[in-house]
């Protein structure tokens, strides 16, 4: 097209106006907007005349109405004299505790696998292989069904446990934790662990800007360990040990329904966040396992071979040649499989684990507000997955390779 | 003293002598592999502990165990002291149900047909060597879809009664699978490229239009997608006017992996050089001979791995149409288990095997095609 445009440049006569590529981009263009205004047009007038219909008013007024319906996991007080907003925010909450947990999960598994894939032991590196290969080639739904109807239906029932060193109990019930009690004088022990932080992080800097400058080194990675676990400790002791655990009670003896985990006491992590947090970490582990394999595999062997001639022995040459230039190739691709293991996480809506979807579809189900709870639905979802972006972006542009 | 004695020449080669044992053939090979240090010792063992601890079980449950023949779950029910191994009885029971979900029986060779044409016209598609190509190519992605269309639904002219008219309502199983993946797949290939096309557009209106498109189904999950063609998209149509429930379906599916697919085939786009275009422009080519004949032939090869991606993720990601109330393979088999003549332990788990190996089977086999293809069309750019 630009090439006609030289010719007009050169040439007085212009051509026909039905050849001028400007001319013709303006058109198309003015076709595309005239259809997608009229789309828009035909699809709003639609949906207000069956809206009408169907005597449903759209509007928000339904946020503030009585729910009417529990959950079995809230992380905020929720019950079911709480409004409809509050069961939305309640599953969004819980959608990102599935996501949070499945990433933390999903990210060491990937990496142990990715890097037992580059492993020079056969058996090893057949297993990470076959583990890749198996997994991310079932639907992940399958995969949620699998463990959550499966088998964590073969675990034991409401009145027997298994136990793991006397603290971790499971059951049909779900997973039983020692629950931290809180007491008065806590909170600072919050707050030496923020400031605890901030000195490891500042720390970090000075010790940087001070290598650069005189080439010193300094301890600032143990530096930083101790700063943000002994603040914490020490003030915990200083208040007087604030933080009690509280055990669950299992009863063992009486009738026969009492019997089983006391309710209420200690921490109970339902078997649906389980079987969807299990299913999400290993399907997702297995992308990101090819991330890493593909991201070291993709810093050339002259690197190594060049650290070594400088002298550097195997370890700080993995730490400071291979990881960071590994890392910039990792990035990208499993920032975005974070981003998938979030959006995946909306399948909790098969095995009724309360997320933002599962929540969000008992709410539209009352109400029938279809649209706007869709809408919330989406515009989470965006905003979540432009956050992302936005921060891949950035930080492309940081770990950018600076070239003449 | 004979001075002959202090010094030797060889005079002909020494003998060779065979490598030593522990550096050839098995051994060799698994002190190299296997054992070559003991951290290298020691992982071998946990791995080989691993693989048994999986592998064994499984060939209990699916193999020793399993119950291959009965009427109803007494067969399959465990035996006194004993484990209960994989109920095939009840797969097998079920498997017509599995392929043809409850399409009425008189009517199964219709699907049969389909089936027959969609393996005859796809296998000598994707045989690089098969001749006649462009026929081929034009029966599977015309001819077919039409044909399959009314033989699956019917067809009828006026009072006369061809094909009876089966509604989609009883579709199911591997059909509904097949019939969601194999469209979307072929409908969202075009649309991709036009996407791409537009995103990478001189024109600011079409490249802003294709970005939010994009970035909009990219960023929310198939599953709010579903929600919305299922519940919304009636309301965006005028009275009277019904979309199937599976056409709906469709559009949804087909949108989304359209917005991946734009992504893919743009990173092909990219990756070719300006030289391309401007020689193309020099030869006298206007846009669409352009693209057609000299970008996306080299940025569609570029990208082959992607796009096999997307199809396999599109095929995966067919079982949530469950969650909407359909019945593709796995909405299928988890309907089954709520039948009572089959109810044993084990029916869950065997279900759940047989969609892992029929769900498995496809998707690796795709991603084994897709590295075939990659290898035969890598001409000119591998080193």
């Amino acid at each position: 097209m630009s090439v006609m445009e030289q010719d007009s440049a050169g040439a007085p006569a212009r051509a026909s106006l039905l050849n001028d590529p400007k001319a013709r981009g303006i058109f198309y263009q003015l076709v595309l907007v005239v259809a997608l205004v009229t789309l828009g047009y035909v699809i709003v007038t639609n949906t207000i005349a069956n809206l009408e219909r169907q005597n449903i008013a759209s509007g928000w007024g339904f946020v503030g109405n009585t729910a009417g319906f529990g959950t079995n996991q809230s992380l905020v007080e929720y019950s079911e004299t709480s409004s409809y907003g509050r069961a939305l925010f309640v599953g969004f909450l819980n959608t990102l505790l599935v996501a949070g947990v499945g990433i933390f999960f999903a990210t060491v598994i990937g990496f142990i696998i990715g890097i037992a894939r580059l492993s020079n032991n056969w058996v090893i590196n057949r297993l990470a292989y076959c583990y890749v290969e198996l997994v991310r080639n079932i639907p992940l739904l399958l995969q949620i069904f699998f463990w959550y109807f499966a088998v964590l239906r073969s675990i034991p029932s409401k009145r027997e446990k298994w136990s793991l060193f006397d603290t971790f109990h499971l059951n049909i019930g779900g997973l039983r934790l020692p629950k931290p009690i809180m007491g008065t004088g806590s909170e600072w022990v919050g707050y030496a662990l923020l400031i605890g932080i901030a000195a490891a992080f500042l720390v970090a800097r000075w010790a940087r800007k001070r290598q650069e400058a005189t080439g010193q080194p300094f301890p600032s990675f143990l530096t930083g360990l101790g700063l943000i676990l002994m603040l914490p400790i020490l003030t915990y002791f200083v208040m007087g040990m604030p933080i009690s655990l509280e055990h669950p009670n299992f009863v063992e003896t009486g009738p026969i329904l009492r019997q089983g985990f006391e309710l209420n006491v200690g921490l109970n992590v339902i078997p649906e966040f389980l079987a969807l947090t299990a299913a999400l970490a290993i399907y997702t582990a297995s992308f990101i396992a090819e991330i890493v394999r593909a991201g070291i595999q993709a810093v050339s062997h002259g690197q190594t071979e060049a650290a070594h001639a400088l002298g550097l022995r195997n370890g700080p040459t993995l730490r400071l040649v291979v990881i960071p230039q590994a890392m910039r190739v990792i990035i990208p691709p499993l920032t975005s499989q974070y981003l998938n293991l979030t959006k995946n996480s909306s399948l909790a809506v098969a095995i009724a684990y309360p997320d933002l979807v599962s929540m969000g579809g008992t709410v539209l189900n009352q109400t029938g507000q279809a649209i706007e709870i869709i809408g919330i639905w989406m515009v989470v979802y965006l905003s979540l997955s432009l956050i992302t972006s936005a921060f891949m972006n950035w930080y492309n542009q940081r770990m950018a390779l600076v070239e003449r | 003293m004979a001075n002959t004695d202090l010094f030797h020449i060889r005079t002909e080669e020494a003998p060779r002598l065979p490598a030593p044992i522990s550096t050839t053939g098995v051994i060799g090979w698994m002190r190299q592999n296997l054992f070559s240090s003991i951290g290298n010792t020691v992982l071998t063992v946990i791995g080989i502990l691993i693989a048994y601890s999986l592998i064994a079980p499984l060939i209990q449950f699916a193999f020793i165990d399993a119950v291959w023949t009965g009427e109803n779950r007494e067969a399959c029910l465990p035996q006194e002291g004993g484990h209960s191994g994989a109920c095939w009885a009840y797969v097998e029971a079920y498997f017509p149900q599995f392929i043809y979900g409850r399409y009425p029986t008189e009517e199964v060779w219709r699907v049969n047909v389909v089936y027959f044409l969609f393996a005859a016209l796809l296998i000598p598609l994707a045989i690089p060597n098969a001749p006649f190509k462009k026929i081929n190519a034009i029966l599977f992605l015309v001819v077919f879809p039409i044909v399959a269309y009314y033989l699956l639904t019917g067809l009828v002219f006026g009072d006369v009664v061809i094909l009876p008219i089966v509604e989609t309502a009883v579709w199911g199983g591997l059909l509904v699978t097949l019939v969601i993946a194999v469209t979307g797949i072929v409908a969202s290939l075009p649309l991709g490229i036009a996407l791409a096309l537009g995103r990478r557009s001189k024109m600011p209106i079409i490249k802003l239009v294709s970005i939010i498109f994009i970035e909009f189904w990219r960023g929310v999950p198939l599953i709010t997608v579903l929600f919305m063609s299922s519940v919304v998209l009636p309301l965006f149509l005028p009275d009277g006017v019904t979309f199937d429930k599976l056409l709906r379906v469709l559009i949804g599916v087909t949108l989304f992996s359209a917005a991946y697919m734009a992504e893919v085939v743009r990173g092909g786009l990219q990756a070719i050089p300006k030289g391309q275009y401007e020689g193309a422009m020099a030869l006298g080519l206007r846009f669409w001979p352009m693209m057609y004949l000299i970008i996306l032939p080299q940025a569609l090869k570029l990208v082959i791995p992607g796009i096999v991606n997307t199809f396999i993720g599109l095929f995966k990601d067919t079982t949530l149409v469950l969650i909407v109330g359909m019945f593709d393979l796995l909405g299928q088999i988890q309907s089954s288990f709520t039948d009572p003549t089959w109810s044993t332990p084990s029916t869950g788990h065997t279900g759940y095997l047989f969609a892992a190996v029929v769900f498995w089977t496809f998707c690796f086999g795709m991603s084994r095609y897709s590295i075939f293809m990659e290898n035969k069309l890598h001409t000119g750019h591998k080193r």
